[in-house]
């Protein structure tokens, strides 16, 4: 396809896909994060085995058993089997998590910027309170008194985390509801419903999108410190309870704690390279004509 | 700045903090089971007159709106109630812990400002230079490796690898009837890959945030005018440029106050520091109610104080601010 001077204007969408595509840390992002989720769902597939059974030496190094490639742990158990299983469940509460915590910040943002006054005023002062409240302290509340399941740990992480999406949501809707096409909107006798969801929303997309990006990688690394904690769902392996089961033997071996920290970091490094990327994408200043 | 602005900016922090009370209040009562049970800690062991006497003390069997205002009562005396398991009042349980976890906090935000700041000064004098570049991608990393992963391979590399840093607790035994210069420094000396370790992810943001702000800045007249007058280099980047450029640092230095204590959480737990951090993560694995929610209350309330002093010191530093309300 070649890039010809067109007079139809280009959508927005299709130009910062354009942008997107030439960033090349950004898809350094998209080829990590496409190989770990391809790795966590498909993985087992081809290496088949069990990550809670104790099937070798406790404390085998990486690289001296061909069937155990990454070691085993201070059980015995094969860690590669731990961080194929691992994975799943890390990135499904990091994205519910995500899910949730822009459902609700969205929905106070835009009620707070769209209607203004005691709606807004209430609205800002449950977020200031939310925001008060010390997220991960919080979260570890919640799980332990409702009970950790993968769905508690993904609500408990959206109610923490929902503040700063309201907040970005609410300036986004103060600044667009006075631009023209929202009056025009209004002139033809649209309804305050409509307006807020098919006319505002749709134009304050670019950051939320953004913000959404950071926000799962801001989940996972939540999820990763309430398992590590041994916070999370006790039957559920997970990257971060693999380092919190191994971290009292960090001294006799590094790699049962090493290679699931890798992952997560390099999982929440792909997110924040693809957010960054999106970011540039949707920022008119640095686009060429 | 007037003194009417600093008593509204504290009533409404109060207020707020009355509103973790009552929070604290409805988690209690709305998790599972029987609330004097929860209280209890569910360790299995708390007879029937211990529970009659937990019913008694916070009013169970009275209504809802009663008992919230026992609730509230106690607390403004300052009884946060007491722990069963150390059988001992949270607040004096927390008031052993408080000072660790502030003094954590504390270093790890003045290590990161410092470093960071620093850092995105030099990287903003060449935008496109090398330590430009490294300063995003360090920036990238530093948001995305687990704190608590950072401490541990800190833990490893010098444990077995460079053992010059003591790498769990806050004090040595051995220095017990040591002389105060000699504590203070063993503790300073347990206090650096805690509060380094916090404060990577920190250093990365405050790095390019202040690396941002201060290539804005030097696009201005006024450092045009600097540089005209044969300022040198150095008065211009960190006396005309910086102190301008230092507003959006003090605004997510004071947001980010609350991540910091959640990262102290894990941090204490890794590095055994005896903190509040480790205080919430043994009660909450023993279920000991009253003890984690004093502890959420106190590490609010810290937050709420770190707001009240970001906002105050916002309106110092910026004198187009001084005077409003």
């Amino acid at each position: 396809m070649t890039d010809t001077p067109d007079y139809k204007a280009e959508s927005p969408a299709r130009e910062a896909w354009r942008m997107f595509r030439r960033n090349v840390p950004a898809l350094v992002g998209v080829v990590i994060l496409s190989f770990i989720v391809l790795a966590t769902l498909y993985g087992t597939f081809f290496y088949a085995g069990d990550p809670y059974n104790v099937v070798w030496a406790p404390h085998e190094r990486p690289g001296v058993t061909p069937e155990f490639p990454l070691g085993t742990d201070y059980l015995g158990r094969d860690i590669l089997a731990g961080m194929l299983t691992g994975g799943g469940p890390t990135l499904a509460v990091g994205a519910a998590a995500a899910a949730i915590t822009m459902v609700i910040g969205i929905t106070l943002g835009s009620l707070a910027g769209f209607y203004g006054g005691w709606v807004d005023n209430l609205l800002m002062r449950i977020t200031e309170f939310f925001q008060v409240l010390p997220a991960l302290l919080f979260a570890m509340v919640l799980v332990t008194l409702f009970s950790p399941s993968l769905w508690t740990i993904a609500i408990a992480i959206g109610v923490v985390s929902w503040p700063q999406t309201a907040r970005l949501t609410r300036a986004e809707f103060l600044r667009i509801k006075e631009l023209e096409y929202v009056t025009a909107a209004r002139a033809i006798g649209a309804r305050n419903k409509r307006i807020i969801w098919k006319v505002i929303l749709p134009n304050a997309m670019p950051p939320l999108i953004v913000s959404a990006t950071l926000t799962i990688g801001i989940a996972i690394l939540f999820e990763a410190g309430l398992s590590f904690l041994g916070l999370g769902d006790p039957n559920v392996m997970s990257w971060g309870l693999m380092i919190g089961a191994n971290r009292d033997y960090i001294l006799d071996a590094w790699w049962p704690v090493t290679f699931p920290g890798l992952a997560i970091f390099f999982t929440v490094f792909a997110v924040s390279l693809i957010g960054d990327g999106l970011n540039d994408a949707f920022n008119p200043k640095l686009r060429e004509r | 700045m007037n003194s009417s602005y600093i008593l509204r900016r504290v009533g409404y922090g109060l207020v707020l903090m009355l509103g973790v009370v009552v929070l604290n209040f409805l988690l209690i009562r709305l998790a599972p089971g029987d609330p004097a049970m929860v209280i209890a800690g569910e360790m299995g062991g708390a007879t029937e007159e211990m529970l009659e006497s937990i019913r008694e003390e916070y009013g169970l069997n009275k209504p809802l709106v009663v008992q919230l205002g026992i609730y509230v009562g106690n607390v403004l005396q300052g009884n946060l109630g007491e722990s069963f398991f150390f059988n001992q009042p949270v607040a004096s349980l927390i008031a052993q812990r408080i000072g660790p976890t502030i003094l954590l906090v504390i270093t790890a935000q003045i290590l990161s400002i410092l470093i960071g700041v620093f850092l995105g000064v030099i990287a903003a004098r060449k935008p496109n230079g090398v330590m430009s570049g490294f300063v995003s991608v360090f920036a990238t990393i530093g948001y995305a490796v687990p704190v608590f992963w950072t401490g541990i391979m800190l833990i490893i590399l010098f444990a077995s690898v460079f053992p010059i840093f003591p790498v769990e607790g806050m004090q040595s035994v051995r220095l017990r009837g040591a002389d105060v210069f000699t504590k203070t420094l063993d503790i300073a000396h347990h206090l650096i890959l805690p509060a380094f370790t916090l404060a990577i992810i920190y250093l990365a943001q405050y790095a390019r945030l202040s690396r941002a702000s201060m290539l804005e800045v030097l696009g201005s007249d006024y450092i045009r005018t600097a540089r005209a007058k044969g300022a040198a280099e150095k008065t211009v980047l960190f006396k005309h440029a910086l102190r301008n450029a230092a507003l959006p640092i003090l605004t997510v230095a004071g947001l980010q106050f609350g991540n910091l204590i959640s990262g102290a959480l894990l941090v204490e737990t890794v590095f055994n520091w005896p903190g509040m951090g480790r205080l919430a993560f043994d009660s909450i694995l023993r279920r000991d109610y009253p003890t984690i929610m004093g502890v959420l209350f106190f590490a609010s309330a810290m937050v709420v104080v770190a707001n009240i002093l970001t906002d105050i010191s916002y309106r110092w530093a910026d004198p187009r601010l001084r005077g409003k309300s």
